[in-house]
């Protein structure tokens, strides 16, 4: 299992990077070989706000369709569009290309409620 | 395997683990005097006598062989080539219940395949689904998926007047309870101009029919782009035999497109089963209700056919759906199907042809009886409403004794229209049925 050690996660999987004043957020390594093949992803709008753990999109495989809960409570400014003709970017690229949504953050200290790179890997190994 | 589950043993297990000796014990909640009854049955029949019985209740039916048939308003007396039944009640399609097991369905699975391919190039639509119930329910689907594109965000579902009053009321019933509403559909001057005049912020679709309730053709050019620049969706209800003969709703910029398939092959059924048409754009087919067959090929290289993008379904996403009313009527999407196959393009062509045209003269006609008067609002297909001399029912009911079913009397939808005659004219009617209409309409006034 792979993980990006600059990065957050949460136990349903999402990962959150800082970007300057913004938030980018994607599904873990761990996620994504799970559900082998990615062949959809569901975006927010840009403009639209969530709070923490708040549904905001979907990600669907040939195996299942999950929902995706925002780690951290904000209002979306970007999505990734690329996903859109190349869904196996979230496949081969979990934490780089394969991002997901840009968010300004509405508190950044929910970043602190969240799980550490190696807290992380003990929730997604405690699964296998 | 056994297929006899309930067995002695499985009922003493089952009643162990809930603490009951018997299976009577669990009746003894209900009083002892009605537990069995004694029924006041007539004597037994013989197989002669029960179908002689039958025979004789059916007889008491108008159906559409035995009269002259001008009864339309959703349900429509068109011809059912015999290779339609012939194919279709064949034991490997009639008997199976949702066989959708690739290894052991795929001519059920290539024939709903095939029955998507046509009806989407017969509606100018990227996707068609394996069906719904019938038109209405189609319809409440496609408004719920409005929605749903939107992503709740826009709950104002937009309706015509002009939409089947039947369908707007099953429309409604689909949204009880939620926090969805249906606005436009009650002031019958509301026209599309009205209509488009009703589009904001909040308006997830506009729905509208054409040809529409009573017959006509909506003017939809131009109406998609006035939609779509509101943000909204364009539903489109239609009657598949008129796209033999007309611009389908696809090439009007349709986003979703429902149909009444009854028409194609199946009889009337005294209103069921019947076949809801759904059909959508490639943009929108993840918000799509209903199953899907795909094409695909096996791992020898084979063509075969498969369910596919079932992601939107509810044995996958449960509650979050795309919905959760899955059944589908199969076995009326294959006669649909087997006939339009059987027609072919120019054989609907022709079909529609003839309605429009025998509907046209039977409008002349009637036109030119005195005290009767044509609704020429806009050109219509095989549809027409007739301003009576007298009450509607009236007529109807002198003309039902003539063994002539004179159209849908409007006031039963519309009770101030209570002069009204809704008229419809398909390939079956010939010319002397038409002019025995004209004749007995002219006796009675």
């Amino acid at each position: 299992m792979k993980l990006d050690q600059n990065a957050k996660y949460q136990e349903s999987h999402e990962w959150v990077r800082q970007e300057g004043e913004l938030i980018v957020c994607g599904i873990s390594d761990h996620a994504q070989e799970s559900l082998s093949d990615v062949v959809y992803v569901e975006f927010p709008e840009v403009g639209d706000s969530f709070s923490q753990g708040e549904t905001f999109g979907v990600v669907e495989s040939v195996k299942a369709a999950s929902d995706l809960y925002m780690p951290m409570g904000g209002e979306i400014v970007a999505v990734n569009e690329a996903l859109e003709d190349e869904p196996e970017l979230v496949n081969s690229d979990p934490y780089g290309a394969g991002w997901m949504i840009k968010f300004k953050p509405a508190a950044l200290e929910e970043w602190d409620s969240l799980l550490s790179p190696a807290d992380y890997q003990q929730v997604a190994e405690a699964e296998e | 395997m056994s297929y006899v589950a309930n067995t002695a043993n499985d009922q003493q297990a089952m009643l162990a683990a809930i603490g009951v000796d018997t299976v009577e014990a669990l009746f003894e909640v209900v009083p002892q005097a009605v537990r069995f009854p004694t029924l006041e049955l007539p004597r037994s029949l013989s197989e002669i006598e029960v179908l002689a019985e039958m025979g004789r209740l059916a007889d008491e039916n108008a159906e559409a062989n035995h009269y002259s048939w001008f009864l339309g308003a959703g349900a429509y007396n068109h011809f059912v080539p015999s290779v339609v039944p012939q194919l279709q009640m064949r034991a490997e399609f009639y008997t199976a219940y949702t066989p959708y097991q690739p290894e052991a369905s795929q001519g059920t699975l290539q024939a709903i395949f095939e029955y998507q391919s046509m009806v989407a190039e017969l509606t100018g639509m990227g996707v068609v689904n394996a069906s719904h119930y019938d038109g209405s329910t189609s319809l409440a689907e496609a408004a719920i998926m409005s929605v749903n594109s939107t992503k709740g965000k826009r709950t104002k579902i937009l309706v015509s007047p002009n939409v089947h009053p039947q369908y707007r009321e099953v429309l409604k019933t689909y949204l009880q309870g939620t926090d969805l509403r249906v606005e436009g559909d009650e002031e019958p001057a509301n026209d599309l101009a009205a209509l488009t005049g009703m589009l904001d912020k909040e308006t997830a679709c506009l729905i509208v029919q054409s040809p529409n309730f009573f017959g006509e053709l909506e003017d939809l050019e131009g109406l998609a782009e006035r939609v779509h620049g509101a943000g909204a969706l364009l539903v489109i209800h239609t009657d598949p035999i008129s796209l033999g003969l007309f611009k389908p709703p696809g090439a009007y910029g349709a986003d979703i497109v429902t149909g009444e398939g009854q028409s194609l092959g199946n009889n009337l059924n005294f209103g069921g089963p019947y076949l809801g048409i759904f059909a959508t754009t490639d943009k929108l087919v993840r918000k799509m209700p209903g199953r899907v067959v795909g094409q695909t090929v096996d791992t020898a290289g084979k063509r075969g056919f498969v369910l596919t993008l079932s992601t939107r379904e509810q044995h996958i996403r449960r509650e979050k759906a795309t919905s959760n009313i899955c059944t589908n009527q199969g076995l009326i999407a294959l006669g649909a199907a087997i006939y339009l196959a059987a027609l072919g393009k120019q054989g609907l062509r022709q079909v529609a042809e003839l309605c429009y045209h025998k509907a046209h003269y039977a409008a002349a006609e009637i036109d030119r009886l005195a005290g009767y008067e044509v609704v020429k609002r806009r050109p219509f297909f095989k549809e027409f409403v007739v301003k009576c001399p007298k009450p509607a029912g009236e007529i109807a009911r002198q003309l039902t004794e003539q063994q002539i079913l004179p159209g849908y009397v409007l006031s039963r939808s519309y009770p101030e229209r209570s002069h009204e005659l809704l008229v419809c004219v398909t390939e079956m009617n010939s010319k002397a049925q038409i002019d025995q209409l004209v004749r007995a309409l002219k006796e009675v006034a």
